[in-house]
């Protein structure tokens, strides 16, 4: 979908009303929602009145008085963004007069402007250009001898885009963008009258300042003053294309602005209904990692891990890696192979994995790193309610009354919808936050928590059970709505289990730290506010009971009513892009496309039809299950697309040990990350920019992505596992992505009516899609649950194996931050770099000083599983006794202290929770210092690979 | 594969079901799950841990896997 680069402005935002006015415009009849401003209604009628200081993404300001009209019956010029239309109204927004005052307010402005139009950078995109243009100005009679600010300092802080003062008019747009799109607060008008310019802060820098370079700001800038530096590196894009961000799983939709082969830059699509006009700075900046140097374009194979690499052609890495799998498949059987999709690739990509996995392998080892973040979701939310999904929309927030957020972190990793959310607070919603952290919106501007319950890491099914306990004993059910669409023998056992004394906030109180009045005030909040809906997130999944606790949490949306409608569900926050579409494509041992289990013979037999092949009825290895079986000797080959295991998994001393245990690895992916120095065969992959496809978001969000740019290497992700699947036996012959697609939904019923052409109709489409909803399903569980019937668990708290002892007494949780991605193999190759160059170990001041550690020290972090040295950085953040890292960067080894504990029902690994002692030091630890070394051998081994191009 | 892992990892199990006041439905929970989500070379050594090292499994995972056999993977 090309589109054109300049959206239409329509001034001020849509309004929404059962009520419509008709009025009279320009000779014009238009008919709007009540409360339509007369700019919007113009530009809809056809006129677009001259405006400085309104844009359609924030409220009306009435400040630069270009936008005056003329209604018939009334003196003066109002001006049109403010004054809202009325019915009947007669409006006429051109005169003479009105020309002349607007020339006027012209040259005001132009007086006090540099005059550089040819040589600036947003030439031929400013609207201050465009307004002396509509307004006919000609001359300024104020010269420009006079006070001006065209001396200014301009302010390179920020990596991405530039502020010049000297072109700033004062409108206010980026003051309102900071507040009411992103929420951060950082700007200012700072001084007054003549004096007045925008600042960050306390008049900082932007880079000392809260910004958090979310872009919004330098969108609403109708002037050069915020400009993106690679506008002007590159000049002004000619053409652009509709896609979706490859970073988190809020899935933003982006117009890609282009210039030939070079995207000049990326901003938020304004129709995108995941983001509705809003980015982050992952997505709208740090997008330069797609042409970095050291991405590899070349096939190369080696066939041991201490050979260096040799460049060969595609066939003959294709050709390498098919006559491994085979060679290991006959010497230590078929289940001896496997492979992982990856939640980074398109669902075409992921499906098609699977399908090599299940069909040319011919056994079900294929796995996802959903395995290692939201596979208790797919367990918890199965089991409950009958569907591995969120229930709603992120729009659904605006209607919430009580938002309560847990183990979620939203404005770091889901940035945008936590600006959202933001806005739905500000207007008045209560929070609760449930986290050990004092997370950004316990206390942010305009923001506080009602509660924050800070209970102890691991001690999540406690607090759960606690607020049932409330809602039962308190007589806060929904009965009628529980009568209607639950399971009753269900509910009366998991009632009478919460409702024993042992599960009071009283008792648990010893176990999860808080306060019972608190734990009783959320839980009566939660219950009787209206409507409520939960936000969850790793802090929830990544525990020995990650699935226990997605059980309890929709325990309790059903007990409280609050499932099937807006404002209120139950609602995981995906970490990656397409791990909802890796999810739903199959990627599970267990499960075909669309969540069925591999035992189950009809849809078995439907598979097996399409594909020509008989499918083995077993579950297959889920990753922690492949490396226990490669070191005991029966896994040995393993096809990894687009994950980076080693440096994501816990215990990476573990991981490598049975990576190094195999006798084929084959990573997919566009650098030579970390599990990428433990293969034997590298296939080049493609970035986003470089392929068509698919991705899903959190809420189940089918959005397409387009290929702005030829791949790197040649070919897309889906061509290469097409490649290896015809070199091993298994015919495929797609064309174009859009041919798996309709392949999916052939076979998978939630799936059935999406298409691409569907998707380019109605911009995205939330599954499920189908006759029964053909535009796609916003809400959830409406008339009654998936599966029928809501169930109900009994959720006994068991404490995690991972207990503080003398020897570990301090609990280490790790997360993620806003500038970073993941293992950041992404991010670290942009200026991402500038906010977060390390991971470092936060601590409480309490435990630092115990331990005579001061800020930026070198400290160890030891736990039963390895150990690593980071920086510290002490911090209120925490609670005394705990401490947390990011993992983003390989070398600091934040998951060789991570443990192999995992969830009971998913293996998904117990991230949040390892006992660890932390100590001063004054060198890398051993692992580090041994990583380093390896590191090093590796990186020349791929120096040698271009030089042994051809080489046998 | 490591049997201890295993055993732990069946343990585990056993300790969500058992807290169902049902108590045919929490050994029928443990057999399921063992069924739907383990492979069968993990299924293989839980039935050599169940012959040899039965003692370290968790009463009620004891008593899942002895009352009921669908658990166990086709002999190959
Ligand atoms: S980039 Fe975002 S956070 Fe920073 S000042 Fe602009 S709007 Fe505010
Ligand atoms: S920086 Fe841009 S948006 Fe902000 S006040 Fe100045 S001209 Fe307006
Ligand atoms: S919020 Fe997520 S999807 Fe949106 S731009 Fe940021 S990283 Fe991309
Ligand atoms: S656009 Fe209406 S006053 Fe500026």
């Amino acid at each position: 979908m090309n589109t054109q680069i300049h959206d239409t402005d329509f001034g001020t935002p849509a309004r929404v009303s059962e009520r419509m006015v008709t009025l009279e415009i320009d000779g014009q009849q238009v008919t709007v929602p009540e409360g339509t401003s007369l700019m919007r209604a113009a530009a809809e009628a056809g006129s677009m009145v001259p405006k400085l200081c309104a844009t359609d993404s924030l409220e009306p300001f009435g400040s630069c008085r270009l936008c005056l009209v003329e209604i018939d019956g009334r003196r003066g010029f109002p001006a049109s963004c403010t004054t809202p239309a009325e019915a009947g109204m007669v409006v006429r927004t051109q005169s003479d007069k009105l020309q002349s005052l607007r020339k006027g307010v012209m040259e005001l402005y132009i007086s006090d402007h540099p005059l550089d139009c040819l040589t600036c950078a947003a030439n031929g995109d400013c609207e201050l250009q465009d307004m002396a243009g509509v307004t006919g100005l000609r001359e300024v009679r104020y010269g420009l001898a006079g006070a001006n600010h065209l001396d200014s300092q301009k302010d390179e802080s920020n990596p991405y885009f530039s502020y010049d003062p000297a072109k700033c008019i004062v409108c206010n747009r980026c003051v309102r963008a900071c507040e009411e799109t992103q929420g951060t607060f950082a700007l200012t008008i700072s001084g007054r009258g003549f004096e007045s310019r925008v600042s960050p802060g306390q008049d900082q820098p932007f880079m000392e300042s809260e910004c958090v370079s979310c872009g919004a700001c330098v969108d609403a800038c109708p002037t050069a003053t915020l400009q993106e530096k690679s506008v002007i590196q590159f000049g002004q894009p000619e053409h652009s294309k509709i896609t979706t961000c490859a970073y988190c799983g809020v899935g933003c939709g982006f117009k890609a602005e282009m210039k030939g082969n070079q995207v000049v830059r990326m901003t938020p699509w304004k129709d995108g209904k995941a983001n509705e006009g809003h980015a982050c700075v992952k997505g709208r900046f740090a997008w330069g990692y797609a042409t970095h140097p050291e991405r590899i374009t070349k096939p190369m194979i080696r066939s041991k891990i201490t050979d260096p690499w040799r460049e060969v052609s595609w066939e003959e890495a294709i050709a390498y890696a098919a006559s491994e799998f085979k060679r290991l498949q006959a010497k230590y059987g078929k289940d001896s192979i496997g492979g992982i999709t990856s939640s980074r690739c398109t669902n075409e990509e992921t499906y098609l994995v699977q399908k090599l996995i299940r069909a040319g392998f011919g056994n079900n080892n294929v796995d996802t790193c959903a395995r290692v973040c939201h596979s208790p979701t797919g367990y918890g939310l199965g089991q409950t309610l009958g569907t591995s999904a969120g229930t709603q929309t992120f729009k659904s927030v605006e209607h919430s009354d009580v938002i309560l957020v847990i183990g979620a972190n939203p404005t770091d990793a889901h940035p945008v919808f936590g600006s959202r959310m933001k806005k739905r607070l500000r207007e008045g919603a209560k929070l609760i936050v449930i986290d050990p952290r004092k997370i950004d919106l316990v206390g942010s501007p305009h923001i506080k928590a009602d509660y924050h319950l800070a209970l102890k890491p691991g001690t999540n099914v406690a607090m759960i059970t606690a607020l049932a306990h409330v809602i039962v004993t308190e007589g806060l059910l929904a009965n009628d709505y529980i009568a209607e669409r639950c399971e009753e023998k269900s509910f009366h056992d998991w009632r009478d289990f919460v409702a024993k004394p042992e599960n009071s906030p009283e008792a648990t109180a010893a176990i999860t730290g808080v306060p019972a009045e608190l734990v009783r005030g959320a839980a009566r909040l939660y219950a009787t506010g209206g409507n409520a809906a939960i936000y969850y997130g790793l802090g929830v999944t990544e525990h020995s009971q990650g699935s226990t606790m997605v059980i309890g949490i929709a325990n309790l949306a059903m007990a409280t009513g609050n499932v099937g409608r807006e404002g209120v569900g139950v609602n995981p926050l995906r970490g990656q892009n397409n791990v909802q579409g890796s999810c739903d494509m199959g990627s599970f041992p267990h499960e075909l496309p669309g969540y069925r289990h591999i035992s189950d013979t009809t849809t078995r037999q439907l598979f097996e039809q399409a594909w020509g092949v008989t499918l083995d009825p077993e579950p297959g290895l889920r990753i922690p299950n492949m490396f226990d079986a490669a070191l005991s000797g029966s896994f040995m080959g393993l096809y990894c697309e687009g994950e980076d295991i080693v440096q994501s998994d816990p215990n990476t001393q573990h991981v490598t040990a049975a990576l190094s245990a195999m006798e084929c690895i084959v990573v997919q992916d566009i650098f030579l990350n970390e599990t990428a120095k433990y293969a034997h065969v590298f296939l080049p992959g493609a970035s986003f920019l470089e392929k068509d496809g698919t991705f899903t978001n959190a809420e189940r969000r089918i959005s397409r992505v387009r290929q702005v740019m030829k791949p790197l290497a040649k070919y897309a992700d889906w061509e290469v596992t097409q490649l290896l699947a015809n070199a091993l036996g298994l015919k495929m012959d797609y064309s174009h992505p859009s041919q798996i697609m309709d392949e999916i939904a052939r076979l998978t019923p939630s799936f059935a009516g999406v298409s691409y052409q569907k998707i380019d109709k109605l911009g995205s489409v939330q599954w499920p899609c189908n006759d029964a909803a053909p535009d796609g399903t916003p809400t959830m569980h409406i008339d009654g649950f998936v599966r029928g019937k809501g169930k109900f668990f009994v959720t006994q708290y068991v404490a995690t194996d991972e207990k503080i002892t003398r020897r570990f007494p301090l609990i280490l949780t790790t997360g993620r931050i806003l500038s970073q991605y993941n293992v950041g193999a992404q991010t670290r190759r942009t200026d991402n770099v500038a906010w977060h160059a390390e991971d470092v170990l936060e601590i409480h001041p309490h435990d630092a000083e115990e331990r005579g550690i001061k800020d930026g020290d070198w400290v160890g972090v030891q736990s039963r599983a390895g150990e690593t040295v980071l920086h510290a950085k002490v911090s209120e953040r925490m609670q005394p006794g705990v401490v947390y890292t990011t993992f983003h960067f390989p070398e600091s080894g934040a998951n060789v202290i991570t443990t192999d504990n995992s969830d009971w029902a998913t293996n998904c690994p117990e991230y949040k929770v390892t006992a660890v002692q932390v100590l001063p030091v004054t060198q890398p630890s051993e692992w580090q210092q041994d990583y380093q070394r390896f590191n090093e051998t590796q990186l020349e081994l791929l120096e040698q690979a271009a030089s042994n191009e051809g080489k046998a | 594969m490591d049997t201890q892992h295993l055993t732990h990892m069946a343990n585990q199990i056993g300790s969500f079901f058992e807290a169902m006041p049902d108590r045919q439905e929490a050994l029928a929970g443990i057999t399921l799950h063992i069924k739907r989500f383990w492979e069968p070379r993990m299924r293989r050594a839980l039935q050599q841990i169940l012959q040899q090292d039965a003692a370290n499994l968790s009463p009620i995972v004891r008593e899942a896997l002895q009352a009921d056999d669908s658990w166990q993977p086709a002999a190959q």
